[in-house]
This record gives C-alpha cells, structure tokens and sequence, in this order.
C-alpha cells in the first residue's frame, strides 16, 4: 500500500433511510473526505447529523445509498477484519470475566481462544491498566473502567483501525477527561488510525489531528479543520490560546447558520 | 448509603432504612427498631400461614361446616396420614412422570421454535398466529379429544401437560432474543462470525433470563397439564386419585391429594431456581444471588 493513499476513503457517499411517510429520511449527502495511516480524526455534530451512520458505513454494517466509501482502496462491501469498534456503551457480556469479554472477539470469530490470545488479552488489560480486574465480573466495574475493557476488546484482534461511537459520553465529566488521556497513551502505544465521534468540542480538539466538522441534518462536512495543537498533550494544552481559539471557531461554525438545512 | 444503621442489612431497599436515615436521634433507638423489622420480615410469612390455617380450623369447628363442604386442616392432614406411603408416591410418581416429560418436550420443541421465530421475520408472522391459536384454544376441552386419538398411553397425557406448559417459554425466549443490545448484534456481524454463533454465543445467553422466569412459570402449568391429562383418563396419579376421592365424597382425602400437588408444584419452581442460581448467577438480580 503506498503511503501516501488513504485509509479511509469517502467519495460522494450519500446516505438515506425510508421514513415514516414514505420520504426518504436523509442521513448523510455528498461526504467526501480521507483518513490516513496512523492518522486520529474527530467527527464533531450535533446530535442526529449522522455521525453514527458514518461508522456504521466504515464498519461495513451498512451500505451507502450512493457514492463509495473505501479502506485501503478496496469498497467496503461488508464487515473487515481491519476493523475495531467502541461503542458508547461498553456493551460487555454479564456472563463472562474481564478477561472472557476481552477475547470475546477470538471465541466468536473463531469458536476458541488460543493462549497466546489469552496472553494478549492480559497485555491489553494491561495497557488500559486493569491488570488486577482480570477476574472481575463487568458488574463490579465502573462505567469508565467498562468502557477501558471495551477498548481491550477492540483491540484484540489488532485492528489498523479503531472506530469510536462516542465512547466517553457516558460517563461523569471527571472520568471523560481522564479517559481522553488514557485513550492518547493508549494510541501512543499502539498507534491506529482511529475514528472517533464526539458531540463534545473540547474533546475533538484533545484528541484529534483533524476535526470533520459536520451540519445538521442532512450530515454533510462543514469544514475539516488542522489540529495543530503539539503532542504529547495533556492538561496544559487545555490552557493554551490556541485551543480556545479552535474551540471558539468551531462553535461559530456550528451556530452561527440556522439549524434548518 | 453511608449510614451506621446499614451494616446490619442485607438489602439497601428496605424502606425502614430510610424511615432510620431521616430520624435525628442515633443509631441506638435505629439498631433496636431494625432488629423487630428484620425479627418481623423473617417470620411475618409463616405467621401468616399458620394465623390462616388457624382461622379455617376454628371456622370449620365452630360453625360445625360438613367436611364434604370444607374439611378442617385437622381433617385434612388426619386423611393424609391415612393414605398409606407406598400409595401416594404411585400417585406421585405417576403424575411427577408425566409433568416432567411433558415439561421437557415443550423446553426442547420451545427454544428452537424461539430462536426460529425471533431470526426470521417470515417465519414468525406464518408461525404466531397459529401460536396464539393454539394457545386461545381451551386444552381443557381438548384434552378428552386428545386422549380419544392418542389412545391410552402416557402419550396423550405428555402431549396435554407440553400444550398447557409450552407457550410461555415461546414468547419468554423469543422476547430475550430481541432483548439483546444492538451494539453486541452489530459487534457479532463486524467480526463476522455467522448467525449460529450470533445466537449460541451473543442471543441465546442474553435471553436467558427471560428464559428461566418461563422456565419457573411454566413448572407449575406442567403440574396443572399433567393433572388436567389426568382428569381426563388415568387409573393412577393425583389427578385420578383427587377425582376419584371427590367422586367417594372423601372430600379431605382429595384436600389431602391437592396438598401433595402443591408442594410438587412448590418443589419444582424451586428447583428451577436452585438450577439458575447454579449455572447462570449472573442473571439474577443482584439481591437474589
């Protein structure tokens, strides 16, 4: 693959669903836009804009009314291996460990879990710090240790790409902040191109190197914006102007027009 | 909660507890009133039965009721004494048989038929409305005919107990199966591993709590299908032995019959409870754990 491609591809991709009046409802209208390698991008709207529609066209759980949408050059036809999800909820199985919801992805794609997956696993648990909860029952963990396993999950089966649902929008304020840090670490470490869709600007701009900014809908890009915040980040780049510059911008973006489309 | 008074309970619902969080004055007076609340949550059941056990006796007694109208306890457990031991476990056996087969056929027709109905939009709207056909029709009154065709076997008898037993368990699975979350389905298909493994390793788990109420319901109707059965045609089984005791006028040997029943009936639910605690704790609530 030449390093100059894409990921992620979108080209024209237009979205619509059958609505109640025999309407079509119109998610997403003319996106075209590219994710590279290694590359973390922010998807920031308003809530129904379509942003979750958007992942779930990456993933492959749906098909694009028009235009194409593509990974590594190739049409997404349905699910990849490439391919990890978080979702807004952990969405973990009660009746498995820590562990057991961590190479989840193994049993169910394969019918068994190897060793060296169970090691990877416990690697992973490592890496999002719950090294000591491998036993644990979800239950007995909080919602953003909940999510800390999810991402493991996603992470077992070493996806190039990571697809984030608003993952952090769940949880107390405190948590979120100390999660987005986690997750930097985390994509430190294992550096993946990752999707992440967010209704938060702060968060966007904490993360990201590119923020797609998206109308109402219909979702169509309203304008890709260059993060040139330095990295490593951390609570210090909450301070700086040009933070508060970007986050300013981006709300006038999204309030200085009608919601109407 | 963080309150003193907490340690000593076993539940963080009870409403005495926030009756003793509201007052002011200490955990002194709190620790003494808990103490008759939990005395009185424990025995309160039990009081109860035997305070209403009592007042049938004394009811019976005083207003002299016949015991073919309505036999006194007394009467009723003096009847049961009668029966010799060997006799009622026949009768047991013969009922007990028949409920559990009629059981497990409606378990092993019922959760494939669910796992049918809920992955198949086609199949569910041909197969419901012959279901809730089914289901409408009276087994009561159909059970003579079964017995008619069946013959004289346990067959018709298996067949009336699964009839009554089955549906809940339907419409319990077939309602878990759709329970579950929608991220673990669309988590399931992006890894791509296949509907069987969709529903054996993501669906059939999730529904299991749905499961097992049907599963606890559904133990007494086999009770209530296998004496229906029993009414029916039998030469042995509490059904038979209740209405060959009523056709007697032994009116507290057929009390005595029902006891039995009840206590089967009681037995079973348990068990199924016991069995749900054993190998799925996870889908109880935390409290019954």
């Amino acid at each position: 693959m030449p390093l100059d491609q894409p990921v992620i591809r979108f080209t024209d991709v237009g979205q619509s669903f059958p609505g109640g009046d025999g309407k079509p409802i119109v998610a997403l209208d003319d996106l075209s836009f590219g994710i590279g390698r290694h590359e973390f991008v922010a998807v920031l709207g308003p809530s129904g804009c379509g942003k979750s529609t958007l992942l779930r066209l990456i993933a492959g759980l749906i098909r694009a009314t028009s235009g194409k949408v593509e990974i590594f050059g190739q049409e997404v036809t349905e699910p990849r291996d490439e391919i990890g999800i978080v979702f807004q909820k952990p969405t973990l199985l009660p009746w498995f460990d820590v562990l057991g919801n961590v190479t989840f992805p193994m049993r169910h794609k394969y019918g068994f879990v190897s060793e060296v997956e169970r090691q990877r696993a416990r690697e992973l648990l490592a890496l999002v710090g719950l090294s000591d909860f491998a036993a644990r029952r979800p239950e007995e963990l909080s919602g953003g240790m909940q999510q800390r396993v999810a991402i493991a999950r996603a992470l077992l089966l070493d996806p190039d790409i990571l697809l984030m649902d608003e993952p952090f929008s769940a949880l107390d304020a405190l948590t979120r902040d100390e999660m987005s840090f986690e997750l930097l670490r985390i994509w430190t470490e294992r550096p993946k191109t990752v999707l992440f869709i967010t209704h938060s600007i702060p968060e966007a701009l904490l993360l990201a190197d590119r923020v797609i900014v998206m109308t109402p809908r219909p979702g169509r890009v309203r304008e890709v914006l260059q993060v040139p915040l330095p990295r490593p980040r951390s609570m210090k780049t909450l301070e700086e102007p040009a933070f508060h510059e970007l986050a300013n911008h981006i709300r006038g973006e999204l309030f200085s027009r009608p919601v109407a489309a | 909660m963080n309150s003193p008074t907490t340690s000593g309970a076993s539940c963080s619902v009870d409403p005495w507890q926030r009756e003793a969080e509201l007052a002011d004055d200490a955990p002194v007076k709190l620790v003494k009133h808990s103490r008759l609340v939990l005395l009185l949550d424990r025995f309160a059941p039990p009081l109860a039965f035997a305070a209403l056990l009592l007042v049938w006796e004394a009811v019976a007694r005083l207003f002299g009721i016949p015991s073919f109208l309505l036999p006194a306890p007394s009467a009723i457990v003096q009847a049961l004494l009668a029966t010799p031991l060997p006799v009622w476990l026949g009768h047991i056996w013969a009922t007990l048989r028949v409920a559990l087969m009629g059981y497990a056929l409606a378990i092993l027709v019922s959760v494939p038929l669910a796992v049918g109905l809920a992955s198949s939009r086609l199949l569910s709207r041909t197969l419901y409305p012959m279901l809730v056909v089914v289901q409408s029709t009276p087994v009561v009154a159909v059970a003579p005919i079964i017995v008619v065709t069946l013959g004289a076997s346990d067959l018709p008898r298996v067949v009336i107990t699964f009839l009554i037993a089955f549906f809940p368990i339907v419409v319990s699975t077939v309602t878990g199966l759709l329970a579950t979350p929608d991220e673990l389905v669309e988590l399931s298909r992006s890894l791509r591993a296949g509907r069987t493994r969709a529903i054996l390793h993501v669906r059939l788990p999730f529904a299991l709590p749905y499961l097992f109420s049907a599963l606890k319901i559904s133990t007494t109707l086999a009770v209530v299908g296998a004496v229906v059965a029993e009414f029916v045609a039998a030469e042995k089984g509490l059904g038979f032995f209740i209405a060959f005791s009523t056709s007697f006028f032994k009116i507290p040997q057929a009390f005595a019959g029902l006891v039995v029943l009840v206590a089967i009936s009681l037995i079973l639910f348990r068990l199924v409870g016991l069995a749900q605690k054993v190998l799925a704790p996870w889908s109880l609530p935390k409290s019954e754990r």
